[in-house]
């Protein structure tokens, strides 16, 4: 192995990458400007090789492609023994995952293996002066920010989706790819019998969120909402006691115990802002809160605040949007 | 058929909604709030007593913190845990998950045989969800995250359902380790009958000492850690614009912010 790298693992699910893998990329590229490394990639599954190319397109010098059936399922065990070969053979000098819930279920096992130190879930990373990596990350439900060293190697890190700039990819760039078949693949005591059910929405990737809370009196009240969001090109989101009404499934729960969300406007409707709610929306672009009492928690975390009954508020600014449209004044997507 | 021997893992907690941060130097007050059971941990501890209720077999909680975490112990013997185990010690102190999963593991060899470890899928204050896969890698056994159904559980196998966004269902051989979501049951509440029969209830007690046949007390704690907390920062009432509309106009404002914005996209 020549020089030193930084490692990003590409995460697939059914044979395509996780866009998550493309973000970590760049991130990867400024930090080895810094520290004077190369960016790796490796990424495992079955009929996946011809996919490597793309990470070599977002930045990537050099990719590792494990392609074998035996790595067709996500098996958390047969994964983690073949990135850890992986990392002993290779030995990078920071690995970065995905904080999806596959990441953050396979890092910590991987991390064990190698007796090295994890940080979990961050937003960003930072080179310090003197050239150590810095881990920025959430913790106490949101409420705190820790910065975070790791004294041993590889420094590892799950790194949250969409925080850290989407790199263009440069169809030019040019790189290695190595094909490999794993020399061992301890698959012990796990089975994958099969996928159950398909999430009915991504909130994750959402840009535009219309979210109720227990402002709402009943479980069709929640057509206001839809139909606002439909307007909007958005999707519907809720806090958590709506789920556990059994209103709406759980997909749909924003916060703490459910999706972390960033749209570019998040509008919450009768919802108090609590810190459960807060972690998982807090990073939104523009934040707009509907709340009939003007001292909720809510108003001090929103950038424009509306103190009004939802069920009055929602329905007139559905029939004033609706007007405008019919006009031809603004352009409403997915309208 | 003889029973279960499972194995819940607790943490005691801040209550995360009376915690107080001071802004200025970053320091978290866990004195000012009263501690608790990290709520995920009390759904481990819910699908655990189910299991033993419908199987048989024994459940035993066992906690890494100072000495006050006996109180999140005694709840769990309120709720129908058989035994009860606190690892405290100076020298278990300050430890990073993967010190944290070293203690735990060694106590859990020292226990002997299991089938079956429950953990929560993450903790409220340290937010990792760490621990529980550590665990289960350090013992050499298989472990299903997320997990927010058990569909079946025999004497060498269990089948999960692990919410991974999509929903996938797995089969693993026991013993195994399984990390739960609130979703997998409602945790029960103890009578006052039970709580005051746990209140008497011994807890053991172990130290850095107990575990030496397992793990150097060099690998535990602060010392055994590697990764350090070396700032922590209060995230203030942020950037937000903070405009608040009260009368007729505010359909209007709202339209024109949205208009604009969505427009953009
Ligand atoms: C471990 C744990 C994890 C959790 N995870 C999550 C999570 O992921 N997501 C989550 O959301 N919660 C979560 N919670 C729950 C959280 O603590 C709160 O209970 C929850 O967020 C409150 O939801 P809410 O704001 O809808 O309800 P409430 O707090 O009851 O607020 C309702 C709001 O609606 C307003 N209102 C009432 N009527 C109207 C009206 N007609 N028009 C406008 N406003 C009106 C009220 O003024 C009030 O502010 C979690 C809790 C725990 C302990
Ligand atoms: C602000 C802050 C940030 C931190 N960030 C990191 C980090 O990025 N990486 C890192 O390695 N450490 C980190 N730590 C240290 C970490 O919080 C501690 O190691 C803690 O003991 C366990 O981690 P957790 O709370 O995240 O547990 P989690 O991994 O979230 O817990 C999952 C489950 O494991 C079980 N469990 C966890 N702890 C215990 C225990 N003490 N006793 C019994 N069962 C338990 C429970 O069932 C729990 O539901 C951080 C600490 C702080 C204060």
């Amino acid at each position: 192995m020549s020089g030193k790298g930084i490692l990003v693992y590409a995460e697939t699910r059914e044979s395509e990458i996780h866009p998550i893998s493309f973000e970590l990329l760049g991130k990867a590229r400024e930090i080895a400007e810094k520290l004077g490394l190369e960016v790796w990639s490796v990424i495992l599954g079955s009929g996946i090789s011809d996919k490597a190319s793309q990470l070599i397109h977002y930045g990537a010098d050099r990719v590792y492609a494990y392609d074998d059936e035996r790595l067709r399922d996500l098996n958390v065990v047969a994964y983690k023994s073949v990135l850890v070969d992986f990392v002993k053979e290779t030995k990078p000098e920071i690995f970065l995952i995905g904080a999806t819930p596959w990441g953050r279920s396979l890092a910590p096992r991987i991390a064990a293996a190698l007796d090295t130190g994890l940080t979990a879930d961050c937003i960003d990373l930072q080179v310090s002066e003197d050239g150590k990596l810095i881990q920025i990350r959430p913790a106490f439900t949101g409420n705190i920010l820790a910065h975070i060293e790791t004294t041993s190697k590889p420094i590892m890190t799950t790194i949250r989706y969409r925080v850290m700039k989407m790199p263009e990819p440069d169809p030019s760039r040019r790189g290695e790819v190595i094909v490999r078949r794993p020399e061992r693949v301890e698959a012990d005591g796990v089975k994958f019998l099969g996928k159950v059910s398909e999430r009915g929405v991504n909130l994750a990737d959402a840009e535009i969120i219309v979210a109720g809370g227990k402002g709402l009196k009943k479980k069709e009240d929640l057509r206001i909402l839809e139909e606002l969001a439909g307007l909007l090109g958005g999707v519907v989101g809720v806090s958590r006691p709506l789920v556990e009404e059994g209103w709406i499934s759980k997909d749909h729960q924003v916060g703490f115990s459910g999706n972390t969300v960033k749209p570019r406007i998040y509008i919450a409707c009768g919802i108090s802002g609590s810190p459960q709610h807060l972690a998982g929306m807090r990073d939104s672009g523009i934040i707009i809160a509907v709340n009939t009492d003007p001292s909720a928690p809510i108003f001090r975390h929103a950038d424009y605040g509306v103190v009004a009954d939802l069920y009055e508020f929602i329905p007139r600014l559905i029939s004033f949007l609706k007007e405008v449209k019919g006009h031809g004044k603004g352009v409403v997507k997915g309208a | 058929m003889e029973g279960f021997r499972i194995v819940v893992l607790i943490k005691q907690v801040p209550d995360i909604e009376k915690v107080r941060f001071d802004v200025e130097t970053g320091r978290v007050d866990r004195s000012s709030a009263p501690a608790e059971t990290n709520p995920f941990d009390l759904n481990a501890l819910e699908a655990a007593l189910q299991i033993k209720e419908r199987c048989g077999g024994t459940v035993t909680v066992i906690s890494m913190g100072p000495r006050q975490a006996e109180s999140s112990l005694k709840d769990a013997i309120a709720r129908g845990a058989d035994r009860a185990i606190l690892l405290t010690d100076p020298r278990l102190a300050g430890a990073d998950t993967i010190a944290t999963a070293r203690a735990l593991a060694a106590a859990i060899k020292k226990l002997g045989g299991f089938d079956l470890i429950l953990c929560g899928e993450k903790t409220v204050d340290g937010d990792t969800g760490q621990v529980g896969p550590e665990v289960a890698e350090l013992l050499g056994i298989p472990h299903a995250a997320y997990v927010c159904e058990l569909r079946e559980i025999s004497r060498d196998r269990v089948v999960v359902v692990s919410d991974m966004g999509d929903k996938y269902l797995y089969e693993l051989e026991l013993p195994a380790l399984l990390t739960v979501t609130r979703e997998l049951n409602t945790p029960r509440l103890p009578t006052l009958k039970d709580l005051l029969r746990a209140k008497r209830a011994g807890i053991e007690v172990w130290t850095a000492d107990d575990l030496s046949e397992h793990v150097p007390a060099n690998m535990l704690g602060y010392q055994g850690s590697r990764t350090r907390v070396v700032k922590v920062v209060i995230p203030s009432a942020e950037h937000r614009k903070g405009i608040i509309y009260r009368g007729e106009d505010a359909v209007e404002k709202i339209a024109e912010i949205l208009l604009s914005e969505v427009a953009a996209i």
